[in-house]
């Protein structure tokens, strides 16, 4: 800190300082403290604030779990919602990794640098334009009577056009195309410290294919791939769009009950409650892959 | 070898479905524009027309949203670059241990929730007695945006030789003039491209901006309304126009970066080469 001081002066050191506390606390820090605070209140009107209702509770939190019914398997809306954000979310995850997976590896280890050099180009391309028309293009191409349905059926795929809208199938698939390339450049990246004589030798010593993805690849990729699922996990747990877009009523997500929680029915403090465990599943997540795959902050940060 | 050839191979052919896949939705979407059908589809084609870009146009709703959307944008820089400019001094001049702290509070952001970030600030705010609008939506994303502009300058910082505001400063150069004379030209290509990612990601926000905007609407929010009431191929005309304009902007930014990392190659071998001249003389 003195040596702040010492190269930039008295006052510009105190600029950047205020500034970075500005941002810390103000934009940071106290935002998330005074949500989780408000988050224990009842939802009262203004006059009602400070008054003789205004304690703090866990009514908020409770409200997800209440009606919850593990012996008949029976569970209110909201728990629903959550349960199908935490499932979905991790499917699509799971997903991601599949199907990325082959294209990192061949980008890193197979194909020529320059070949390297310009399919990251291209593959850049759609990692730049907004997550709403990748999700709109999805919308297009998979409604009734589009273009997926009348292949498929021309193929002799399927028989009657499928409602890929009204299930979850048409969020999932959305889900999986908009955060893909999140999977796929941590993957990449990992990949490429690799050195191809690992690969040469293990085939040399006999090892069949799956195999030396199994023991050699993968294990010099565990920090890609948690990159890559913390990414795509916490993307989709928290995707708005997607489910608004290619989802239906029965396929709600815990974004969408947040909102409407937030803005039709004006519950502010179950609003926040919600969005406290949003965010606490992202970090059990986050913790979960960080420990299970052993990498740092700093590594993910990049 | 052989058994690699073959596996090579069907990495190949994986490799075309996996780019048909990334880009065949944009491009029918793309398409679908074209169509005089009056809902976006490519199938049945009932013949090719461009009035939709004329309805786009003539959409006075588009043009307020796109007006927002620049307005938020011009702010989100004017925040986010010099607090992300002096996060990064700040966090490279304190001692390591406050470093790893402060670090992991400053990139917290770019890990949370864009929802989240959009709640907490809402809530905050409203408790100060500040409403939604377009002055909330430029705070929320400003506070994850600066993070990324933190980043990019931290990342310069980190190639920076502090002994030459040493020698600065000991010639008997003011404060001031060692920040704009040597830190602030040595930073200058990292605040640039970061002046161009806080405006990039400020424009495509969506998830932050849905609960700080009050009832302002900016251009995603008008997108993602559209396509849910008054869908028309005016939308995919707003689409197609964002895709090009996106792509060109990203060429150029990665043709930037690269010219830019060249220069500063071709300005070390010359430091080399200048540094062995000197030697050869002595």
């Amino acid at each position: 800190m003195s040596e702040l001081f010492r190269r930039y002066g008295t006052g510009m050191t105190l600029t950047m300082l205020a500034g970075v506390a500005v941002w810390v606390l103000a934009m940071v820090v106290l935002p998330y403290f005074v949500m989780v605070e408000y988050s224990f209140h009842p939802n009262l009107t203004v006059v009602e604030m400070g008054g003789p209702k205004d304690h703090y509770t866990l009514e908020n939190y409770a409200a997800l779990f209440r009606g919850v019914d593990l012996l008949h398997w029976d569970f209110p809306d909201d728990f629903r919602v959550f349960l199908r954000t935490m499932w979905g979310a991790s499917l699509v995850t799971f997903i991601c990794l599949l199907v990325c997976y082959p294209v990192a590896f061949y980008l890193a280890k197979v194909a020529t640098p320059e070949r390297t050099a310009f399919l990251l180009l291209i593959l850049v391309i759609p990692f730049w334009i907004n997550e709403i028309l990748r999700t709109f293009s999805w919308y297009i191409l998979l409604a009734y009577s589009g273009p997926l349905n009348i292949v498929l059926k021309a193929l002799g795929i399927i028989d009657a056009p499928v409602r890929w809208l009204s299930g979850s199938a048409g969020v999932l698939i959305g889900m999986t195309y908009a955060f893909l390339l999140f999977m796929m450049f941590p993957l990449y990246n990992a990949l490429e410290t690799l050195d191809r004589n690992q690969i040469e030798a293990a085939r040399d010593l006999g090892a069949p294919t799956w195999r030396i993805h199994w023991r050699v690849v993968i294990p010099h990729a565990k920090p890609g791939i948690a990159v890559g699922c913390i990414m795509v996990f916490v993307l989709a747990a928290s995707s708005y769009v997607v489910p608004a877009l290619l989802g239906s009523p029965g396929t709600r997500w815990f974004t969408e009950t947040i909102y409407s929680w937030f803005f039709e029915a004006q519950n502010w403090p179950l609003g926040s409650a919600y969005a406290f465990i949003l965010l606490g599943l992202c970090v059990a997540f986050i913790l979960l892959m960080m420990r299970l795959f052993r990498v740092g902050l700093t590594d993910i940060a990049k | 070898m052989q058994a690699s050839r073959a596996s090579d191979r069907l990495l190949q052919i994986y490799l075309g479905v996996f780019l048909v896949y990334l880009f065949l939705p944009l491009v029918i979407m793309a398409a679908a524009t074209f169509n005089t059908s009056r809902f976006p589809t490519v199938t049945p084609w009932l013949g090719t027309t461009t009035r939709w870009f004329e309805a786009l146009y003539n959409d006075a709703g588009m043009w307020v949203a796109l007006e927002n959307s620049f307005i938020i944008g011009f702010f989100v820089i004017l925040v986010s670059v010099p607090l992300g400019v002096a996060a990064a001094v700040v966090l490279n001049g304190v001692h390591a241990r406050a470093r790893s702290l402060l670090y992991a509070v400053m990139v917290s952001p770019l890990l949370t929730p864009g929802v989240i970030i959009g709640i907490s600030t809402l809530v905050f705010w409203d408790r100060l007695g500040v409403k939604g609008g377009l002055h909330l939506a430029v705070i929320g994303q400003s506070s994850f945006i600066t993070a990324y502009v933190m980043l990019m300058v931290l990342a310069r910082l980190q190639r920076f030789d502090t002994s030459l505001e040493e020698a600065a400063l000991d010639l008997g150069a003011s404060h001031g003039q060692v920040f704009r004379r040597i830190l602030a030209p040595h930073l200058k290509p990292a605040i640039l491209s970061g002046a161009v990612l806080a405006f990039f990601q400020s424009f495509e926000n969506y998830n932050t901006t849905l609960f700080t905007r009050g009832t302002d609407t900016t251009l995603t929010i008008y997108i993602a309304s559209k396509v849910r009431t008054g869908l028309t191929p005016a939308v995919n005309a707003l689409g197609l126009i964002l895709i090009l304009v996106t792509v060109v902007g990203a060429v150029a930014y990665e043709v930037m970066r690269r010219r830019e990392s060249a220069r500063e190659r071709a300005a070390l071998r010359n430091a080399e080469r200048a540094d062995m001249e000197a030697l050869q003389i002595a």
